[in-house]
């Protein structure tokens, strides 16, 4: 497995040969607030770098989940559709949304590591 | 323009408050735990509420002011015993609602509890009605805090003693750190609780008090959960200046003996509405499936023609599922009647139902 990375849109991956897993970051579950309902995309479906990959609501609003690399859907987490709660309580871990086979792994290249991340958040919550 | 702070702002940044603009008042969204568990908690025991942005209009004159304010209001005001409140509204000619809002009939006058946002207005269109024969106050001396909750009474009344004995929709004055305060025994939770209005340099000892006894801070985000759970209409989003009272289904708002003869501000249109029935209604929506439909939601029948559109829409934390209100042609109306929503694009299926979504227990008894 790979270190994570993450997006400007607060998703993380995680690689595995040419399989990514996504899901998004724990500061992102912090602005969201309690988070009540997730939409994640079908599976077989291909999705593009920076496009829209899933939906999140959270008692206040709802925000897209964009994918940070293009791929196809291998699999999706269903047990955070049945409860969203989870996604609170283990937004880095077993709260993960799809996993997809990677199309281009150079896309990684520009992702952000966790220090690079953690900086990141920081400046644009503040 | 700078932003307002109520007089408990630090208090609220002590307890980790998260702020939103609300009206032009910097005001708490949410305290640590989130609104989810501090909608439970107020379902549960009791939730203090920070309302200082709303408006607290004294309204003193002879009698004719009751007289006066009926050519406004379509209550029975010259019959309003002495501390009890009824729900209200501001109209236009066309009965568009200006407000929606509280009156209690107090000594020499009465007592008005109207939206942050409207207040000001409010204040314009009052005193170009009534003119300067009566003496109006927007009292900005003053805060106004809700205790809403099963646990509120003990706790409240542990501070205020006698608060217990009042019924719902009545208040009175009591003595708290040698002030007088205002108290009624109402809210906009659904839940049994209390509002305070205090003045402003009582006001963060008063709730420190409160904190004391275990009740706990609640932010606007769950009074937006709970108030919809109880199927409460929130000014900006159920009520605003298109739609009526009819329409927005608060035809028990209007007294009885107003019907008959009319003669306040927009009687005519609502004596037509009722006759002839309003176009649309507000009604309770409840998605299948978790499906969250937010405001402006477009509402379809079954033959792709549009029928209406949410007006508020949120996960119900006690509901445990997604809730809604909005409006919808009359013919859709009827509980159990099936309609599709348009999010993201995709039509999803959803019920009208009965409203409240969450059974209320409101103290009626008391003596």
């Amino acid at each position: 497995m790979s270190e994570v990375k993450f997006s400007k849109e607060h998703e993380w991956i995680t690689v595995d040969g040419d399989v990514a897993t996504i899901g998004i970051t724990k500061h992102a579950t912090e602005m969201l607030g309690d988070i009540v309902f997730a939409e994640l995309p079908e599976k077989g479906s291909n999705v593009e770098k920076d496009g829209t990959a899933g939906v999140v609501e959270s008692t206040k609003a709802a925000s897209d989940v964009y994918t940070p690399v293009s791929g196809e859907v291998v699999d999706t987490n269903q047990s955070i559709v049945d409860d969203p709660a989870k996604i609170n309580e283990d937004p880095e871990g077993s709260a993960w949304f799809f996993k997809l086979k990677i199309k281009d792994s150079s896309e990684l290249d520009t992702l952000m590591n966790k220090d690079e991340y953690d900086k990141f958040a920081k400046e644009t919550s503040s | 323009m700078e932003i307002k702070k109520t007089s408990l702002n630090k208090l609220h940044q002590d307890n980790k408050a998260k702020f939103v603009e609300f009206a032009g008042y910097e005001m708490p969204i949410q305290y640590s735990k989130g609104i989810i568990e501090e909608h439970k908690f107020t379902r549960s025991h009791s939730g203090i509420f920070d309302v200082s942005h709303m408006g607290q209009l004294f309204i003193y004159g002879d009698e004719s002011l009751a007289e006066q304010l009926e050519k406004i209001f379509p209550l029975d005001l010259k019959n309003l015993k002495l501390n009890c409140s009824k729900y209200s509204f501001l109209m236009n000619d066309e009965a568009g609602i200006y407000d929606d809002l509280i009156i209690t009939k107090i000594e020499q006058g009465f007592l008005i509890i109207l939206n942050a946002a409207c207040k000001e207005t409010d204040f314009k269109i009052l005193s170009n009605i009534l003119g300067t024969k009566f003496k109006m106050n927007l009292d900005n001396d003053r805060s106004l805090i809700a205790i809403q909750g099963p646990k509120s009474v003990e706790i409240l009344n542990s501070i205020i003693n006698g608060v217990d004995q009042l019924n719902f929709m009545t208040g009175n004055w009591f003595d708290f750190d040698n002030q007088k305060l205002f108290v009624t025994r109402s809210g906009y939770t659904g839940e049994d609780g209390f509002e305070i209005s205090i003045s402003n340099d009582k006001v963060e000892k008063f709730v420190e008090n409160l904190l004391e006894k275990g009740a706990q801070l609640i932010g606007l985000g769950a009074r937006d959960t709970l108030r919809l759970e109880a199927g409460l209409c929130l000014y900006g989003h159920e009520l605003d200046i298109n739609k009526t009272p009819v329409e927005a289904n608060l035809r028990w708002a209007i007294s009885k003996s107003r019907l008959s003869n009319g003669g306040f501000i927009g009687s005519k249109k609502i004596m037509n509405q009722i006759q002839h029935g309003a176009s649309q209604i507000r009604v309770g929506i409840k998605p299948e499936g978790r499906l969250i439909a937010r405001e402006k939601t477009k509402i379809f029948d079954n033959k792709d023609t549009q029928i209406g559109e949410i007006t508020s829409g949120t996960f119900g934390p006690s509901v445990n599922g997604p809730i809604a209100m909005g409006y919808v042609d009359k013919e859709f109306s009827k509980v159990d009647t099936k309609i599709l929503l348009e999010v993201r694009g995709k039509k999803h299926p959803a019920n009208v139902c009965a409203l409240p979504f969450y059974k209320k227990n409101y103290v009626k008894g008391v003596n």
